[in-house]
């Protein structure tokens, strides 16, 4: 994020926002700037819900209406002060995001900007039809807003009111992006496994970015409603809303500042083209669709990431490594069972694919503090216990107990806060985000702040216990170095220990890793050889499948063999690697 | 209300459930095949209809004009994808397809359209116009995105729409216009009036669903874009070109807006802008539909279609929030029985 990389540019363009009512401008300047302050506040609901966390809505423009419409008849028709309303007004916009987004959030993605379409264009005919609302005509003579006994009238004077919510809702969303919530919002992009895994309910995460795009989109109708003074339902129809979107693409995926950039780019074309417009094409019909639809396409053609970052490309940029805080506490850890008790117990585990048996009846026990290999032929079914165990894949038959509690028919989320930490087959990282901001996930739930601390930045001693762990892990893996790259720039073998690093900062008692040793040189295998150790000498269990069985015979406690599903063989590696069954299924069967 | 407005309505139903029953089936076609929603068919219903509107008077419409603009942008993009591999053969090809195909038919337009031909002739014109440029769309607009997110394509659909609903506006005008019937009898089937147009929407869309049947099951083509939407990679390893498959799938679904914008025509005045409130309703049907299942579809089609029509009678003021609500309880049917994430 562009955090305090900027703050020469960003001095700067606050003293000329501050001075420009000041200058000699023509009205018609302050309006046009008036406009993209209003419309700078729902792009950056858009960037987050859209950009960040990969949800799109075409609907926004219907929260303004929610938002504008809630203050015009209670200060219109029951005298309430405009100030008062604020928070109903928000209060409204979130009520309505609310259901419709818990109608959407469990849908996959392309229902809910189709449901806001049909949502933009319900809510504009009912803005229209209803009595209480004006109807057509909408609602006019809405009140100023005031302070003591000034009244905000003049264009100037409502700009320094707008461009202050602006400049907040944008250090606001920031925050919330450099936070715990925020990674679990950034998250949603990546695939909703590996979130799953480490605790973080995709939901509620989608729930949360939706309502906060909302509730933006409802403070912009407020203020557009006190800033007009008059409103009807045009402004919150969908051609609005679809202009929004249009915003948030310019603006680029992420790039909180670029809406801002992409509201100020589409309202003075917009301008533009109501002038140029007409005289060339001879009528005075609003003609810059035609120009924003190509604008739209050509965009998403040529950069998706938008046209922020090629502004981003001018401004100074240090590359300076992230300081972290010195954390003033310890995060809490986990109580070891006892070495030696039954840990993990597999009974009689099995999945049906229709008529495929991938796992049939298998049963076997971790003891807490020590290391079992699971190991078979490819299509064993070794993935599959796996995802049966951390409740990814659901249990055909027979059950699986986690220190006395039963964890069949838990959730990936449930099961993770019992201390089950895991890695995937095929690594589910963030390329995006740092290597830091990847590993700090896996912690998400040893924090508890919320969103509400997280946009005052109320949390920032919890956050720094947690990025320090992240960081801990991040040495003790042994990539320390690549701290604040992001983790797309990893190779293979790196992104691996990378899931192990993110594992780890769950604080696991129980860790199961898929293939930890696939794509490491030898040098790195011995490293992770020796890390596991260490782990199991403090304590903490661990199942890996492994296909080097080099790396395994010298390493694990107890080994599990599978084969068609089945399990065939287990022991110590030393029994095992002589046990007939075994040496059928890897060298194929002696006749 | 009593029974003879009962029947009235449902006959009005059933007539617009049949054209919604068509968009649907292309939205999902759509979708199936190349994963795009289908945003902008709306405004080939339009063009259609108002091409049709326009041959009518004996005029020529500006759409072929369009096409060739369309033909001339898709030439030019294939020019630039083509800077560092050329080939003669494709070249050729080209021509006759992004620029043969549309001055033939403008041509034929413009010494067919002062005639006064019949009217399933003009009706057939129109089609053709407007569904080569079904092919154009795509290639111009999807085709560089075709392995991006369902979601970028959606924008980008919305983008398509915005683009043409533009373009309608500088070619049609404000003004609505509205078609001479296909044909102008009628007969009473008891107690109920019934047009022969309405008739024809029946027989149309049972042809179509008929049609498109035999086309997936029977055909290479067909099985290639049944392919395509099963599994994009898988079809694309075993030698079937998803670019062929996604031209076939735009122009099938153009040719069906068209078809639809020439049946409705007659029946109701339309605007530049009515096509995107029209093909909405498909997508209603669509989404009830699951996005994936043809018969759902057409049978939710027919349903919207009967509840729009008793609702502007009970209801005329809350009529498009009445249609457009209706997926709020199926959204809601659908998050429940949802049990997984996709992965994606």
């Amino acid at each position: 994020m562009a955090g305090n990389r900027h703050i020469l540019p960003g001095a700067l363009a606050l003293i000329l926002l501050a001075a420009f009512p000041l200058l000699p401008v023509p009205p018609f300047w302050i309006t046009l700037a008036n406009n993209i302050g209003l419309a700078s506040l729902v792009a950056i609901g858009l960037v987050l819900l859209t950009g960040v966390g990969g949800l799109t809505s075409f609907g926004q423009a219907a929260f303004c209406g929610f938002g504008a419409y809630t203050t015009a008849v209670l200060t219109t028709a029951y005298g309430f002060s405009p100030w008062m309303t604020l928070p109903l007004s928000l209060a409204v916009g979130a009520a309505v995001a609310i259901p419709l987004g818990l109608m959407t959030v469990r849908l996959s993605g392309h229902y809910l900007p189709l449901g806001t379409i049909a949502w933009g264009l319900a809510i504009y005919y009912l803005f229209g039809r209803i009595e209480l609302l004006g109807r057509y005509d909408g609602i006019s003579a809405i009140p100023p807003l005031e302070i003591g006994s000034y009244r905000f009238l003049s264009g100037q004077s409502i700009f320094y009111v707008i461009w202050a919510f602006v400049i907040l809702t944008a250090l606001g969303a920031q925050n919330l992006l450099d936070s715990r919530v925020g990674r679990a919002i950034r998250a949603l992009r990546g695939g909703s496994q590996a979130a799953e895994a480490f605790g973080i309910n995709i939901e509620r995460a989608k729930l949360t970015v939706f309502v906060f795009a909302a509730v933006v989109a409802a403070l912009s109708g407020w203020l557009y409603a006190h800033m007009q003074r008059s409103i009807n339902p045009t402004p919150f129809g969908l051609d609005m809303g679809i202009t929004y979107m249009l915003m948030a693409v310019i603006g680029g995926a992420g790039y909180v500042w670029g809406a801002i950039f992409g509201a100020s780019v589409v309202l003075i074309l917009k301008e533009t083209l109501q002038r140029v417009l007409p005289g060339l094409l001879d009528t005075t019909a609003n003609f810059e669709m035609i120009v924003f639809g190509i604008l739209l396409v050509g965009i998403l053609q040529l950069s998706k990431e938008g046209l922020w970052p090629f502004v981003l490309k001018l401004l100074p940029r240090s590359r300076r490594s992230r300081q972290l805080a010195e954390p003033s506490s310890q995060l809490d850890k986990r109580d070891m069972p006892e070495r030696g008790t039954p840990l993990l117990r597999i009974d009689k585990v099995r999945k049906q694919f229709g008529g495929l048996v991938a796992v049939n009846d298998v049963s076997f026990e971790i003891k807490a503090g020590e290391i079992v290999g699971l190991i078979g032929p490819n299509g064993a079914g070794k993935s599959t216990t796996f995802n049966l165990i951390t409740g990814i894949a659901s249990l055909s038959g027979g059950g699986v107990a986690y220190a006395g509690q039963t964890l069949s028919g838990l959730s990936p989320r449930e099961i993770a806060k019992h201390g089950v930490a895991r890695t995937f087959q095929h690594a589910k990282i963030l390329p995006d985000m740092s290597v830091l901001e990847n590993v700090a996930l896996g912690a998400h739930l040893r924090g508890s702040a919320g969103v509400f601390r997280s946009i005052l930045r109320l949390e920032r001693k919890e956050e720094a216990t947690l990025l320090t762990e992240a960081a801990r892990q991040i040495e003790r893996v042994g990539l320390g170095q690549y701290r604040d790259r992001p983790a797309g720039d990893l190779a293979l073998g790196q992104i691996r220990i990378l899931e192990i690093a993110r594992a780890l900062a769950a604080d696991p008692t129980l860790l199961l890793l898929d293939e930890p040793a696939a794509g490491l040189r030898h040098g790195e295998k011995q490293e992770l050889s020796n890390l596991l150790k260490k782990l199991r000498s403090e304590g903490v269990s661990v199942l890996l499948v492994e296909h080097d069985m080099g790396f395994v015979m010298g390493l694990v406690d107890n080994l599990v063999v599978l084969d068609f599903g089945t399990l065939i063989a287990q022991g110590k590696p030393q029994e095992v690697r002589k046990h007939p069954a075994v040496i059928a299924a890897y060298l194929g069967g002696v006749a | 209300m009593d029974a003879t407005i009962a029947t009235f309505l449902i006959q009005d139903g059933l007539t617009n459930g049949a054209i919604y029953a068509l968009l649907g089936l292309a939205i999902v076609l759509v979708f199936a095949v190349t994963r795009v929603i289908f945003i902008p068919q709306g405004e080939f219903v339009a063009y259609g209809a108002l091409t049709l509107a326009i041959l009518d008077t004996g005029q020529v419409p500006a759409t072929p004009k369009l096409l060739l603009c369309f033909g001339a942008v898709a030439f030019l993009l294939d020019l630039w994808s083509w800077r560092r591999s050329f080939a003669m053969r494709d070249l050729v090809k080209n021509i006759a397809l992004n620029l043969g195909l549309p001055l033939a038919i403008y041509g034929a337009v413009l010494y067919l359209a002062p005639l006064q031909l019949p009217s399933f002739i003009r009706a057939l014109i129109a089609v053709s116009i407007i569904a080569p440029m079904g092919l154009y769309v795509y290639r111009i607009a999807y085709r560089p995105l075709a392995d991006a997110s369902v979601l970028v394509l959606l924008i980008t659909s919305v983008g398509v729409h915005l683009a043409m609903l533009g373009l309608g506006l500088i070619f049609f005008g404000p003004e609505g216009l509205r078609a001479a019937p296909l044909h102008d009898g009628s007969f009473t089937l008891g107690p109920l009036l019934v047009t022969a147009q309405s008739v024809l929407i029946y027989l149309m869309t049972i042809l179509i669903m008929v049609g498109l049947y035999f086309f997936f099951e029977k055909t290479l083509l067909g099985k290639a874009l049944r392919a395509t939407a099963v599994n994009r990679l898988g079809a694309q390893l075993v030698g079937v070109r998803t670019q062929l498959t996604g031209s076939t799938a735009f122009v099938l679904a153009a040719t069906i807006a068209a078809i639809s914008g020439v049946l409705l025509g007659p029946i109701t005045t339309i605007y530049y802008d009515t096509g995107f409130l029209i093909g909405l309703k498909g997508f209603v049907a669509a989404i009830l539909g699951g996005m994936g299942s043809f018969p759902i579809t057409a049978i939710a089609a027919i349903g919207v279609g009967m509840v729009e029509s008793f609702a502007s009678f009970f209801a005329s003021n809350y009529k498009e929030i009445i249609v457009f609500g209706l997926i709020v309880p199926v959204l809601i049917w659908l998050s429940l029985g949802a049990n997984h994430h996709e992965e994606d």
